[in-house]
């Protein structure tokens, strides 16, 4: 019965917090981005006009063409259709976002719960010096220097940003555990003798939620900027790989006469990593924080 | 207590630091598949000097050896001989880093000043259609990639309208200054040379803007929603309530409280900078320190590779050091310790 | 023979937000003489703090905005005035202590500073360097602040609340104000200190011949320092009477709930609260604000705002049980 309650009261929260969060037009419109570019990515070999594009294809009869009715976006120097290439792209940026958060957001957080907990002790101090070094390095440097010295491919790409991302999640969490950590309720738990995992786990880490929440929309975008800039450099996905960053790179060569084939796949990224911008925004307005 | 304990603090701080990193990056380098000394050397290139020359670079010696030799030598200045490039790393350095770093600092000051003046401005009209622009603006240079921009200003203003240079650092007709630092246009200054020193300054204008526009949209951001939250706050109102005139409270009450986290970012966003660098150096031929950087990592130069990110790591730990002592000067609060009283 | 120092005429003050319109202030009348120490009295929310902000023109001006009306300090109303001319009643002529002594004072200047800037600028003559650092440290002594030369360079962050408290009150009295607003000055204090604090600003207004308006939610402090006292409910003042007066005999059902919601020492009985919320703003009742929550409520208290009628020289009502045509 107790648990009934609860839950119908999670389920109104969850209800409250949705109707003031479509209230807000910036959020509402990210979502909607987000939505469009995730349902592409997912049905991409279906709603793409030339799916085969996206891998080994070559048609020189229809090279370099200018935006048509055939091809919305053009095609690039190979006669592939930019715009099925680009829903494939998407795939590859969002699975990028994707990965590397689920890599780093558990292993993050724990720490840093852990962390902010025992803060003072030897604990705190191990894993927020090993965060530091890790912080210390300007973010991408890490990520180039892990890339290059492995054979450049998405995933080792992902593994490069996940490696670096990590601290992040450490630091946020480890401010707000350890400033909840001399809050009443637990203080109470500790009184009764609850464990440390139920403390960190049941009563610590479901106030931080929100903060992470709105981490993870806004990373989302980040994660897919810099994984762009990679795939720019070489770095990342490797030809014939549709991934939108490798796009711009070789359209690049063809500016100001060919613009179609980079500045399609740039505006790709950019409302990609808009909409994530945009509902992180939200979230942030929606839970009054401050310091994600 | 203060400045000089904060700094000792935080000096001891990133010496570990810098340890700590310069053993991962050390770990990264050494421990990768392929052997670097053949993709220098080329295929055809005999065993035996492929031998010989992993003798000299101590490869063959266990781990903890190549640290201790690279370390020793590091601290000396000598960071080893470049692959590719065949000359000692050092030399490289002092070539291309100057350049790199002329170029963040330019671009730096860029997005620091507009940022907080866009964000400034926006905060004070807060939903006026001057607001309302400047927030869109920094949508569109927060999720822009620093490479399209640059492409973008490249193709504009070096194409189309053709009204900025776009390679390299000084137009062929200039009389080149002397190299005093390396940064030409701080040597154009200071040798006096003028014509050098605007010529320099145009070539960084297009490079430096494309770098700037992410972090000055960032700060815009911070510093209108920070403008906008301390307007309203009542330390503003009892200033203004007390007969202090307007002026006086938005130039020096308003303004000192609203920069806090903007700066405090500052270090993030250069850092950002850095990184982003390579992207914009490659675009318009800059012969900087992260192109250099790049090529490094994509020949598998591993002496070159682990100078470069060390060597980022120091710059990017002296910027953080310098924007944590401006927010404490700035924050009395923080200098101060723990808050005393309710 | 006193005269009016401040005449608050029909104010009518609404804020623009996201969900609509609200409507605060709806026709607060109120007069302060010289020399007379008026009590403000009424729930959170009322729009105490509101009227308040809008004598000194502060108040925020994009959600906010004064409708109507007229606020007369002198004999000449502020509403209409300039910038310049406001600055100069500002300081030497209305000074505030605000609620929170904490958010009152910028964080990332001294003591020091602010307090000089406010007597540099609030004063009515102007002072050298020298003499306004001697009325700054003046100012802090009077206050009983130990050291204070010391305070005079210390940061906010560096006081207790109650020296943060202190340093508000010395920063209203600096100017010499002819009136003195006080916003709840103790309720963010412990008890022991509110009583100091509260014994202090008595005395310093007592010396000084400040007027002064005391906002509070506390019957009991009224009590201590005030000489006339106005009820405020839901944006509008409802009654208004020499402080003896109203506590023996209160007339409007409100004023009258309010004091059988104090626990009595004497007499016995337990404390009764008033049944109902204050109105939302959004969509306040009509006529009388208070008439949804009233137990003496008549058929044409929805209909019209009752008018203020005199009982008696020490005594406002605004309800029309005392007088005032109801619409019936």
């Amino acid at each position: 019965m107790v648990q009934n309650a609860l839950l119908e009261r999670r389920l109104e929260s969850l209800k409250k917090n949705w109707y003031k969060f479509s209230k807000n037009p910036v959020s509402v419109v990210g979502l909607f981005f987000v939505l469009a570019v995730s349902f592409v990515a997912i049905f991409a070999p279906y709603i793409s006009p030339y799916p085969m594009h996206a891998g080994r294809y070559v048609n020189f009869t229809e090279a370099s063409q200018g935006p048509s009715l055939k091809h919305l976006c053009g095609t690039d120097v190979f006669g592939r259709d930019i715009l099925s290439r680009i829903f494939f792209g998407f795939r590859y940026s969002l699975m990028m976002g994707a990965v590397v958060l689920s890599l780093v957001v558990i292993p993050g957080v724990v720490l840093g719960l852990i962390a902010g907990y025992y803060r003072g002790t030897w604990i705190d101090t191990v894993i927020m010096r090993v965060t530091d070094v890790f912080l210390a390095v300007p973010p991408l440097i890490l990520a180039l220097a892990i890339c290059s010295v492995l054979t450049p491919s998405v995933f080792h790409a992902m593994m490069a940003v996940s490696l670096m991302w990590w601290p992040w999640y450490t630091r946020l969490v480890y401010g707000l555990s350890s400033s909840l950590r001399n809050e009443f309720f637990v203080q109470a738990a500790e009184v009764t003798g609850a464990s440390r995992s139920h403390i960190l786990f049941r009563e610590i880490l479901p106030n931080c939620v929100s903060s992470i929440f709105t981490k993870m929309s806004l990373d989302m975008g980040w994660v897919i900027l810099i994984g762009s800039a990679l795939s720019f450099v070489g770095l990342g996905a490797q030809p014939p790989t549709p991934d939108l960053g490798t796009m711009v790179a070789d359209g690049a060569k063809y500016l100001p006469d060919q613009w179609w084939i980079a500045i399609f796949p740039a505006l790709a990224i950019m409302i990609t990593v808009l909409g994530f911008n945009l509902i992180g925004d939200g979230f942030r307005d929606l839970f009054a924080l401050e310091d994600v | 207590m203060s400045i000089l304990k904060f700094l000792g603090k935080r000096l001891a701080l990133s010496i570990f630091v810098l340890f700590g990193l310069s053993v991962l990056i050390f770990m990264i380098a050494r421990v990768l598949p392929g052997d670097p000394v053949r993709m220098a050397l080329g295929s055809r290139a005999p065993q035996w000097a492929v031998d010989n020359m992993r003798e000299q670079m101590h490869l063959n010696d266990p781990l903890y050896a190549q640290y201790y030799y690279w370390l020793s030598g590091a601290l000396h200045g000598d960071l080893g001989q470049s692959l590719f490039t065949r000359r000692a790393v050092m030399t490289d350095v002092k070539e291309f880093l100057p350049a790199t770093m002329e170029l963040a600092i330019f671009a730096g000051i860029i997005m620091a000043v507009f940022g907080v003046l866009l964000g400034a401005v926006s905060g004070r009209y807060s939903n006026t259609w001057i607001d309302n622009s400047v927030r869109i603006f920094s949508y569109i240079g927060v999720v822009t990639p620093s490479f399209v921009f640059a492409i973008l200003f490249l193709l504009l203003f070096g194409y189309v309208l053709n009204v900025l240079p776009t390679v390299g650092r000084l137009s062929p007709w200039i009389h080149r200054p002397p190299v005093i630092t390396g940064m030409v246009s701080l040597d154009a200054i200071l040798s006096g040379n003028f014509a050098a020193f605007g010529d320099a300054i145009r070539h960084m204008i297009l490079p430096a803007v494309s770098l700037a526009l992410g972090g000055m949209a960032q700060e815009a951001r911070i510093t209108r929603s920070t403008i906008s939250d301390n307007l309203r706050k009542d330390y503003i109102a009892s200033a203004k309530g007390f007969g202090v005139p307007e002026r006086l409270v938005v130039l020096k009450y308003l303004l000192k409280p609203s920069l806090i986290p903007t700066v405090s970012i500052l270090g993030l966003d250069f850092a950002s900078l850095l990184a982003n660098a390579f992207l914009v150096e490659l675009i318009f031929n800059w012969p900087g320190f992260s192109r250099y950087g790049i090529n490094a990592m994509l020949n598998k130069d591993l002496n070159a590779v682990s100078a470069v990110v060390m060597i980022l790591g120091v710059v990017f730990i002296i910027v953080n050091i310098l924007v944590d002592l401006l927010v404490a000067w700035l924050d009395p609060r923080i200098r101060l310790g723990a808050e005393r009283g309710k | 023979m006193t005269e009016t120092l401040l005449s608050i005429e029909n104010l009518h003050v609404g804020f623009k937000i996201y969900e609509g319109r609200l409507s605060v202030l709806n026709g607060v009348q109120m007069t302060v003489r010289t020399g007379e120490r008026v009590g403000l009295v009424g729930e959170a929310g009322c729009g105490k703090t509101t009227s308040m902000k809008c004598v000194l023109k502060i108040l925020p001006s994009p959600p906010g905005e004064i409708t109507a009306g007229r606020i007369l300090f002198h004999g000449k109303d502020i509403l209409t005035m300039g910038t310049r001319e406001m600055q100069h009643i500002r300081g030497s002529g209305i000074s505030m202590i605000f609620q929170d002594p904490t958010a009152a004072l910028n964080p990332v200047f001294t003591i020091g500073d602010q307090l000089t800037s406010v007597i540099k600028y609030g004063s009515r003559e102007s002072l050298s360097k020298k003499e306004i650092y001697i009325r700054a440290v003046g100012a802090l002594r009077e206050v009983q602040l130990p050291d204070p030369e010391r305070i005079f360079n210390n940061y906010p962050v560096q006081l207790s609340g109650g020296m943060r408290q202190r340093v508000s009150v010395a920063m209203a009295l600096a100017t010499e104000p002819e009136l003195l607003i006080a916003d709840e000055p103790t309720t963010s204090l412990d008890v022991t200190i509110q009583d100091q604090v509260l014994r202090l600003l008595n005395g310093l207004v007592e010396q000084h011949e400040t007027s002064v308006i005391f906002i509070t939610h506390s019957l009991g402090v009224v009590r201590e320092m005030a000489d006339w006292v106005y009820v405020m409910y839901a944006g509008n003042i409802i009654e208004g009477a020499r402080k003896e007066e109203l506590f023996t005999n209160p007339l409007h059902p409100y004023t009258h709930g309010l004091m059988n919601a104090l626990p009595k020492l004497t007499g016995g009985g337990i404390a009764e609260g008033i049944p109902g919320r204050i109105p939302e703003y959004i969509d306040p009742p009509t006529g009388c604000r208070f008439h949804p929550r009233c137990p003496r409520a008549m058929e044409g208290c929805s209909k019209s705002l009752p008018p203020i009628t005199h009982t008696s020289d020490d005594h406002d009502v605004a309800c029309f049980l005392y007088g005032g045509e109801s619409s019936e």
